[in-house]
């Protein structure tokens, strides 16, 4: 994947791009993503994926006007059309797929087919949400994958963790990136897509894996329900990091929207 | 020297077992362990505590907010000023302070510090911390990278319904009023002194320097720890070229403990200490520092919550540690008064916050502690300053003459003057 950038009524966007095909634009989640993301290059296998960072994630500069949920939904929308994509595929994980939700009941008319990737965005109060804001990093394996203990390799994957500068860089990238999510995730990430959910017209893929702990699977069902003719994707022995632990299953349901 | 006598009000029951049995002493600490038929007594004694300190020659008795806190039961200081304020003679009341981004709207503290000023005449020492990020974040919810700009709005808001003697509309992000017109506003003109508490923040130093604000930093690692920060401040307040490094810009919280001899002391109060530090201060590191709440300039000059435990986890801090360690200044009225030289010299801190109520200590100890303290060290202390004596910035203005509680007339002369006032 290259590493370009797109400039915005905000700030100048970074964004990731890579492989032929239909078009297609991935939202990350609010644990950000890489280059070296092997969802990313598989999925730029059978797509042209564009993959922006939102403000604060990655080399993006920090955007601090954008302040909530409609701000966000906007400035986003304003990246896919200087990208000069019309109606690509949407698809976005966890906080991206909550993003991607926004935007196709913000902009009906603009996206005929949305991939959501166990996203956030409702709140079911028998099943409240784990709080990442709270959440240590040692323990986020266990929430974020099926196999906890492949999930903290994966996560600490090229990282120093006893390079005595390791810590501040973290906090600093943290302070950057979960600052920004908070903005919609914080404390409950419910802005009202309850609401508008109605809106959606595209043809929608839900993907879920069967072991997410960060966004339970009952969550799937309340997705599906509120968006008219949703199809339900579940993968066994998959956690929040669906992307990460199978892969190839999550670009497989992704095509069936190509 | 200000000294303010101040108690964070901790819980005093907290089980031998908790830092092992419990998530937390703050946030989501166990409902089962509040007892309220026993907070009865435990606000009472330590209001008592507060009012007695204002009898022994304290500058200033001293509140503050915490929120879901084992060790801090009081989430509205206002309401323990306000008993104060009738109870108290001549004491500053020091409320350090109200989290001005968590009140909707912010006017609120701007009436309630107005209230408490006239009530008292005068003598409200005003504060406007942030708040932690257990508090703002946590408990009340306050999306953390949005946190400062609330605040820097609700401060602006507060600022201008104390000064402005005509209605205006304030058209902010957060707060919208078509009619800002607070009745009452305070005595104090401009406005009452206000300190703000802050934990190494190089935007709150700015915005202390800035205002003419005092600078406080209250931690309960002591003073040997806290001369980096401090000096952080100092050289600030230096490149700023503020007009002045005069010690009243800055009040530092120091836990003290005083008794005939060093080790009397450590006989006494040893078991309170042991409850504070080994107890109370079990914070589950994960709601110390929300992401986004302190600025990346703030992490990047490696200021660290205090709340995060040291690398390498918690370890019981023993009576020698924390001795020691500046953690706490006890001992003799000799050696709590040498030490005291340090802190004050050492830090330029004119505003002393004596931590003199320590854990689950009972009224008696902390009354003996009190007394010595304020009769054997805080004397020798006075002037360590003299150069800035006049220097009255920082600090409340009573009126002369003060309304006393108990103003009324007896029934029969009431009931005398009304006959009168027929005839």
């Amino acid at each position: 994947m290259d590493l370009k950038t797109v400039q915005t009524e905000h700030v100048p966007v970074q964004y990731l791009e890579g492989g032929s095909g239909q078009p297609l634009v991935f939202l990350h989640g609010a644990g950000g993503m890489t280059a070296e993301d092997p969802f990313l290059a598989k999925l730029s296998q059978s797509f042209h994926v564009h993959a922006p960072f939102l403000p604060g994630y990655g080399a993006s500069e920090e955007a601090p006007e954008l302040r909530d949920m409609l701000d966000i939904t906007l400035h986003t929308l304003d990246v896919v059309d200087a990208l000069g994509l019309k109606d690509p595929i949407l698809v976005g994980h966890s906080m991206g797929g909550m993003i991607a939700a926004e935007m196709a009941a913000l902009a009906p008319r603009d996206f005929s087919r949305l991939g959501l990737i166990c996203p956030v965005g409702l709140w079911m109060d028998d099943h409240p949400l784990v709080d990442i804001f709270a959440t240590l990093p040692f323990e986020m394996p266990a929430l974020m994958f099926h196999d906890a203990v492949a999930g903290a390799a994966m996560m600490t994957a090229g990282r120093n963790v006893s390079d005595p500068n390791f810590l501040q860089t973290y906090l600093v990238q943290n302070a950057r990136q979960l600052g920004m999510a908070g903005r919609i995730l914080f404390p409950i990430p419910d802005r009202g897509l309850s609401g508008r959910m109605y809106r959606i017209r595209a043809k929608t893929i839900l993907v879920w894996g069967d072991s997410d702990r960060a966004v339970p699977p009952v969550y799937a069902q309340e997705f599906k329900r509120r968006i008219k003719g949703a199809q339900l994707v579940s993968i066994p022995e998959a956690g929040h990091m669906v992307t990460l632990e199978k892969t190839d299953q999550v670009v497989d349901a992704i095509k069936r929207l190509g | 020297m200000k000294f303010t006598w101040f108690n964070l009000m901790p819980w005093p029951d907290l089980p031998d077992d908790f830092r092992e049995k419990n998530h937390s002493v703050w946030v989501d600490i166990d409902q089962k362990l509040f007892d309220p038929e026993r907070a009865h007594t435990v606000y009472n004694t330590y209001m008592d505590l507060l009012e007695y300190a204002g009898t022994v020659g304290f500058d200033g008795v001293g509140v503050n907010e915490h929120h879901q806190n084992g060790y801090g039961i009081m989430p509205s200081p206002n309401i323990i000023a306000a008993g104060l304020a009738r109870r108290t003679k001549d004491t500053a009341l020091v409320v350090l302070g109200n989290s001005i981004a968590l009140y909707n709207p912010p006017v609120r503290v701007a009436e309630e510090f107005a209230m408490l000023d006239c009530i008292s005449g005068g003598r409200l020492v005003a504060g406007f911390p942030v708040g932690t990020s257990m508090d703002t974040n946590f408990c009340y919810g306050q999306i953390p990278s949005l946190t400062r700009e609330k605040y820097a709005e609700a401060h602006e808001l507060i600022i201008r319904a104390w000064t402005e003697r005509e209605p205006f509309a304030f058209n902010g992000r957060y707060n919208k009023l078509r009619y800002v017109n607070i009745w009452p506003w305070p005595i104090q003109q401009p406005h009452p002194p206000i300190h703000i508490p802050g934990g190494g923040s190089v935007e709150t130093y700015d915005f202390c320097i800035d205002n003419t604000y005092s600078y406080s930093y209250l931690s309960f690692s002591g003073y040997l720890r806290a001369k980096v920060l401090m000096q952080g401040y100092w050289d600030r307040v230096a490149e700023r070229n503020a007009p002045d490094a005069s010690p009243y810009r800055a009040g530092f919280a120091q836990t003290i403990c005083v008794a005939e001899t060093d080790e009397e002391a450590e006989r006494l109060y040893w078991p309170h200490v042991n409850y504070f530090y080994n107890r109370c201060l079990h914070v589950y590191p994960g709601f110390a520092d929300a992401p986004g709440y302190r600025t990346i300039k703030t992490i990047q000059t490696g200021a660290l919550s205090q709340y995060a435990p040291p690398r390498g986890g918690y370890t019981e801090l023993t009576w020698k540690d924390l001795v020691e360690g500046g953690h706490v200044i006890a001992g003799s009225p000799e050696t709590v008064r040498q030490r005291m030289e340090d802190l004050i010299k050492g830090l330029n801190v004119g505003n002393i916050f004596c931590l003199m109520h320590v854990g689950n200590m009972p009224a008696d100890k902390c009354m003996y502690s009190t007394k010595l303290f304020a009769e054997k060290v805080m004397p020798h202390l006075k002037n360590m300053f003299p150069e800035w004596a006049d220097d009255d910035r920082f600090w409340c203005k009573p009126l002369k003459t003060l309304a006393k509680p108990g103003s009324l007339p007896s029934e029969r002369d009431a009931a005398e003057a009304v006959s009168a006032a027929l005839v």
